[in-house]
């Protein structure tokens, strides 16, 4: 009886028990919020549909439904293709805004830029995909625009309600979380390296290919996980301007669960996106090692 | 000695920072082969003057020739110089090698040939075999020495220098210091080396320009400058220099008569005052090794004086002696070697000096 009370004091006063103590709100929630809903989505995928129930026989028909069906697919590779195109698209234009900023704006300008570029979060995203609608709509802006001073004569329909409205709308959205991480590691570039590529007798542009870019990568690929895992999944945005032929994978996972009811082919749409997104990651992550690698810091 | 040809020119050089006046007025040659020095407190533009050899510095005025070139509008990346950053600059992404064969990239060399220059070049810094380390695992002298041979491996004109010992602790300094020295010999080309450290100039420079808020106060060889400074502040700034109030008497014929606190009447040449005093009237001044205290049964060969001791230091090979002399109301210091055998002298005590009239220094 002693012993045990005594141990478990000893235990309490212990780094990793205060550490623990500390994290265990932080870590019910994740479980609670995070972990339990994953792991019911993975159990689901693995049931069979009864229409309005669901049979518990364990089954690989929903992935194998998920992974063959032409329509799933489709969705799934468009997905896949909006979402790399709004990366590249998002961190190309990012890259030379956050050069500027890190090389071109004055030090004590440089807090007042990065708040200015925040501040298309000021409003909700839900407002900001509505604004893109008004702005690409049939009577929107553009089109008003282009009319009015005799550049085309019918509204052009090529940019809204497809994949081109859901490509412009994420790419605005995550423009901030691109520019940030480019940024910060372009800040980190001691500028005496850059004088050092110039005085070794290369070009400003030879020096920016041989020293700037690379000392950047880091940052260019934090963008592109940032950019490019919430954009597979984005939902608001291919419902509010896809059209049609914007449907992206999180529309379609909606449709099984909400109006076909089908939890389990929707479970296992979902888990199946969530393994392309671990993978491309992955990917990027292993890239990111090895430009990390003999760095410090 | 022949008379090297000019490697460098300065012709009036201006540089303002919108309006604050960082150089005012440069004219100097460097001489090529030449071991040169550009050494002044911060803030005094001599890094801005290695900048715009550099061509990292545009300069507002004048001119800036190298080898006979005028190198307005000449971009950094075509001059024929290379630099040595204070803070040295490696690249943290390449390896020493890569490092080292950065700026070859240019000459269009085979894969093989490319790497025999690198070896050479890291051969000749004492890092052999360091080719294939990552860059951010080097020491900061092993830092400097990649940085050394990233720059020699091109040939340059001139070799420009920024602080590059600063960040080293003494040892290290001293040795990269003789290393430096050897190096610049072995290669011949053209030092041009930035520092705030008058004991690092005065041990490696061939010359030496002293620069206070932006402009050359003096410009010597080490010897001159540390036995004739021409000024004061030249005089404080580089080693110790005693100053004693005086006023001429009289100047004739390359002769100038003065009497000085704590010495008397001494006759001085001409040469002997180079300088100005900044405002603070008349002196001589003397370094504390031109001063010696007699022992017993030694003799002025010149001329002697009495003192009273205020305060010893002792430095194992070297004593100093803050002494007060004769008819004067403040210490001045006199260093001494210390002999085998020989008493340290204690405060308080009186004691004979022995000084000559060649080593003082009149500033009017």
């Amino acid at each position: 009886m002693m012993g045990t009370k005594s141990r478990w004091a000893r235990l309490r006063r212990t780094e990793a028990a205060n550490g623990l103590l500390m994290i265990s709100p932080t870590a019910l929630y994740a479980i609670l919020m995070l972990a339990a809903p994953l792991g019911a989505i993975f159990l689901y995928s693995f049931l069979t549909d009864g229409y309005l129930e669901i049979i518990r026989d364990f089954t690989f028909a929903n992935y194998i439904e998920a992974w063959t069906n032409e329509l799933y697919r489709t969705v799934m590779v468009r997905s896949l293709g909006v979402s790399m195109v709004v990366t590249a698209v998002t961190v190309l234009l990012a890259f030379p805004i956050a050069y500027f900023v890190s090389f071109h704006v004055s030090p004590s300008r440089k807090s007042l830029w990065l708040f200015l570029i925040t501040i298309p979060f000021w409003t909700s995203y839900l407002i900001r995909v509505f604004l893109w609608k008004v702005i690409l709509g049939y009577n929107g802006v553009v089109n008003s625009g282009l009319l009015g001073i005799g550049l085309i004569d019918e509204p052009l329909t090529f940019i809204l309600y497809n994949v081109n409205s859901v490509v412009i709308t994420l790419a605005h959205a995550y423009a901030p979380f691109a520019i940030l991480p480019i940024f910060v590691s372009l800040e980190k570039i001691d500028r005496s390296l850059l004088e050092a590529g110039q005085d070794l007798g290369e070009s400003r542009f030879m020096t920016f290919l041989r020293v700037t870019l690379p000392l950047a990568m880091p940052g260019v690929i934090a963008s592109v996980l940032i950019v490019f895992i919430p954009t597979i999944g984005d939902y608001v945005t291919p419902q509010l301007v896809g059209g049609p032929e914007g449907r992206m994978v999180a529309n379609l996972i909606q449709l099984q669960y909400l109006k076909l009811d089908n939890y389990p082919l929707g479970s296992a749409i979902a888990v199946s996106a969530m393994a392309i997104v671990t993978v491309v990651s992955l990917i990027f992550v292993g890239l990111n090692r090895r430009y990390l690698k003999g760095r410090k810091a | 000695m022949t008379e090297k040809p000019t490697m460098i020119a300065f012709q009036d050089v201006h540089k303002y920072y919108s309006d604050y006046h960082a150089l005012r007025g440069i004219t100097a040659t460097i001489k090529a082969g030449e071991f040169f020095s550009l050494l002044g407190p911060s803030g005094c533009g001599k890094t801005t003057l290695l900048r715009t050899i550099a061509g990292f510095e545009g300069i507002s005025a004048g001119a800036v020739m190298i080898d006979g070139k005028n190198m307005a509008g000449v971009p950094a990346n075509q001059r024929p110089t290379n630099m040595v950053f204070q803070s040295y600059a490696i690249f943290p992404h390449l390896t020493v090698g890569e490092n080292v064969g950065f700026g070859l990239r240019r000459a269009g060399l085979a894969k093989a040939e490319l790497a025999a220059k690198v070896d050479e070049a890291l051969a000749m810094v004492g890092l052999k075999g360091y080719g294939a380390r990552a860059a951010h695992a080097l020491s900061g002298g092993q830092r400097q020495r990649v940085a050394l041979a990233r720059a020699l491996i091109l040939k340059p004109k001139v070799l420009l220098l920024d602080e590059p010992l600063s960040a080293l602790d003494k040892k290290m300094r001293e040795q990269m210091q003789v290393e430096l020295i050897r190096l610049q010999r072995q290669v011949g080309i053209t030092f041009i080396l930035v520092t705030h450290d008058q004991e690092e100039a005065l041990v490696m420079s061939d010359r030496i320009a002293v620069m206070f808020e932006g402009e050359i106060a003096q410009l010597a060889d080490p010897e001159t400058l540390y036995r004739r400074p021409n000024s004061r502040r030249v005089a404080e700034f580089i080693g110790t220099m005693n100053f004693l109030p005086a006023q001429v008497i009289s100047e004739a014929g390359g002769k100038i008569e003065v009497e000085a606190k704590g010495f008397g009447r001494a006759t001085l040449d001409a040469e002997q005052a180079p300088g100005a005093s900044s405002g603070e009237g008349p002196a001589v001044g003397f370094r504390p090794e031109t001063l010696t205290i007699l022992f017993e049964g030694q003799t002025a060969t010149d001329r002697e004086t009495t003192a009273t001791i205020e305060e010893v230091v002792y430095f194992g090979d070297m004593t100093y002696y803050d002494v007060r002399l004769e008819g004067t109301d403040k210490a001045v210091r006199i260093s001494m070697r210390n002999v085998f055998g020989r008493p340290v002298l204690d405060i308080g005590a009186r004691t004979r000096v022995a000084w000559s009239p060649g080593a003082l220094v009149l500033f009017r």
